[in-house]
């Protein structure tokens, strides 16, 4: 695209809207009167399922590699965390059915370096697993990496990796985030980072190979490199953010990275829009949230016809019936391939009070 | 020789039973623009996706400004064909990848168009440059190359104004008529910098004004960018008007090569395009 200048409105409402989205933050944070767990508990899986969503999506929106090995990178950076910042003097009580090994027992990493590392041993395996697997296309590159993912898993569960994972024991006591603007702040710099990279030289190779493989190497485009790359990089934000989850989460085993959680994932990419990152963000916050907001439907409830209805399991009815509405008629997602503009916001509105209006006159 | 750009030798490329080209020998000179004509199904294009490096023959070589591209095997066993006999030679090796001859200095066109469907004009563009870019993955994404990225930028507008396509050059690349969709894929190639450029049927449906701008913008553009030009056609006209050289195939082989006034009267590309007369 043609660049276009950034308008000042535009930047204006940027900034206010992110300082009402802070003030907000602050206030959950900060308000003692009520509690606000719960709500801080949806904004902080929201975050980091987007930054997972958004590099899932600049691998399979972006460079149009459908890889289902979310789960396993997740657990990489995961475990790879949660090891490196349970507190020394807690390793004996998390470790006490098979010990620990003695080189990693007094080994321990603040967060941000322990993130970082998880993402890199994250990379590191994809770059190994990349070599064979993106020889693949499609469907077979899903399948591929799916049982990647269950083989990373395993690996984790095995019992000769007991003195380091602990096995099937899982791992808790890993120390929490301190307040809600930690992972926000994390999740935000990573989907910068990521949007920086989509739109910059690279990112544009990225979308041609998706658009046209065999243009693409004509235009000089090294495709192996370029999806190694693409591949490397999604995975080391995969990575961090499965390690945000083991922050959150606090105690971790490998059931949490079951195939399931791909599913999760994806199923936000696909509901906010294959190829467009705002689009991730909101499709997160919404499968997160709405699987809260819909719990009254879980709650007994007076109103005659419906009380038969609001039982245990029907939230789960109605959410599902709302994913399939929403991919019937949003058929592209939520976003499609667009990213949010304000101008597209106003416009949304605008057409909104035309079609009212043509409809009032006639 | 030093002027000759492109040297194909003895390229033999079987699928299964069909040989689709068979010992096919040229040569492009530098500042040449060579014609490669013949019916349909004569293996132009299955020649044109060898030199660019997109099929491995079945044998021969290839080779650009002195540079191998593909190579005969010395050790390698020749497949048995499809008659089971053990057929003469090597197996030939890709030496260098797509990508690579692109780098060397070739691009190409498309015979059924593949541009980059759903981005703009101008990424399309764009993005043929990304190969020369020195930038790498962290420099891109932190705008080190912010300066590269502007000449690029600049560049691509060039690129487009030359063929007229600046105006379009925030439209959806696929919603373009077919006609400037053709004059994109050779912006696009012009973008990569070749000094060999392949058109695979440049003029295919168009009509015959635009037959004749056409013809005039490959000799514009040949002239502007001193390119050396290797081009597929049915059109006759242009042929005729542009080539230097004209190679004829049917059926895989080369039947004739020469001027196009030498082709014009040649009896064997008379009989392959119109079928030999009856009573002769």
């Amino acid at each position: 695209m043609v660049k276009k200048k950034i308008k000042l409105r535009d930047v204006i409402l940027s900034i206010l809207a992110a300082g009402v989205f802070c003030a907000l933050l602050a206030y959950y944070q900060y308000d003692t009167g009520t509690s606000h767990s719960y709500a801080i508990s949806i904004l902080e899986r929201s975050a980091i399922y987007a930054v997972v969503a958004v590099s899932m999506n600049l691998l399979n929106g972006f460079t149009g590699l459908f890889s289902l090995g979310q789960a396993g990178f997740m657990a990489i950076g995961a475990y790879t965390t949660g090891i490196l910042t349970i507190p020394v003097n807690m390793r004996q009580s998390v470790y006490y059915m098979n010990g620990i090994a003695p080189w990693l027992e007094n080994l321990h990493l603040p967060m941000i370096p322990a993130l970082l590392l998880g993402g890199l041993f994250a990379a590191a395996a994809a770059a190994l697993v990349g070599i064979p697997v993106l020889r693949l296309k499609s469907d077979y590159l899903a399948i591929a990496t799916l049982g990647f993912a269950e083989i990373i898993r395993a690996l984790l569960a095995a019992p000769m990796m007991n003195t380091i994972t602990n096995g099937s024991f899982g791992l808790n006591n890993i120390p929490g985030f301190q307040n809600i603007f930690q992972p926000m702040a994390i999740a935000a710099v990573c989907i910068v980072l990521m949007i920086l990279l989509i739109n910059s030289s690279y990112g544009r190779a990225f979308k041609a190979i998706r658009e046209d493989d065999i243009a693409a190497e004509a235009m000089g485009i090294n495709l192996f490199r370029h999806k190694e790359l693409a591949f490397v990089i999604s995975s080391f934000f995969t990575g961090v953010g499965g390690g945000m989850l083991a922050i959150f989460m606090r105690s971790i085993d490998t059931k949490t990275f079951q195939v399931t959680l791909t599913y999760n994932i994806l199923l936000i990419v696909v509901l906010g829009g294959i190829g467009s990152v705002t689009g991730s963000i909101i499709g997160s916050l919404l499968i997160n949230g709405s699987q809260e907001w819909l719990r009254f439907l879980d709650e007994p409830t007076t109103v005659p016809v419906l009380s038969s209805l609001f039982k245990p399991g029907f939230r789960m009815v109605i959410y599902s019936i709302l994913l399939m509405v929403v991919v019937l008629f949003w058929r592209r997602g939520i976003m499609g391939t667009n990213e949010f503009t304000w101008d597209g916001l106003f416009g949304l509105f605008r057409r909104k009070k035309k079609t009212k209006k043509a409809g009032g006159e006639a | 020789m030093a002027d000759n750009v492109l040297k194909v030798e003895h390229v033999t490329m079987q699928f299964g039973g069909v040989v689709a080209v068979n010992d096919l020998s040229m040569e492009v000179n530098k500042g040449e623009i060579v014609a490669l004509i013949g019916p349909n199904g004569a293996g132009k294009t299955t020649a044109f996706n060898v030199i660019t490096g997109v099929y491995a023959p079945t044998n021969g070589r290839v080779s650009f400004n002195g540079v191998p591209m593909i190579e005969n095997h010395p050790q390698g066993k020749m497949k048995k064909n499809y008659l089971g006999e053990d057929p003469e030679g090597y197996p030939a090796k890709i030496v260098k990848t797509p990508d690579q001859i692109t780098k060397l200095g070739i691009a190409r066109t498309f015979q059924n168009i593949r541009l980059f469907k759903s981005l703009t004009v101008f990424d399309n563009v764009l993005i043929a440059r990304h190969m020369r870019s020195k930038a790498n993955v962290f420099s891109a994404t932190f705008k080190v190359n912010a300066m590269e990225e502007k000449e690029n930028r600049e560049k691509t507008m060039e690129l487009l104004k030359l063929v007229g396509l600046e105006s379009s050059a925030n439209e959806i690349s696929s919603s373009l008529p077919y006609g400037k969709q053709r004059r994109l894929e050779i912006a696009r190639a012009l973008a990569t910098q070749p000094t060999l450029l392949l058109l695979d049927e440049p003029a295919a449906g168009m009509n015959p004004q635009e037959t004749d701008e056409l013809s005039e913008f490959i000799l514009q553009i040949k002239n502007q960018f001193d390119l050396t030009v290797l081009v597929i056609e049915h059109h006759m006209d242009l042929v005729m008007q542009i080539s230097d050289r004209i190679y004829v195939l049917d059926f895989g082989k080369l039947i004739a090569q020469g001027t196009p006034e030498v082709i014009q009267n040649d009896p064997h590309v008379i009989s392959a395009y119109l079928g030999v007369q009856d009573d002769e």
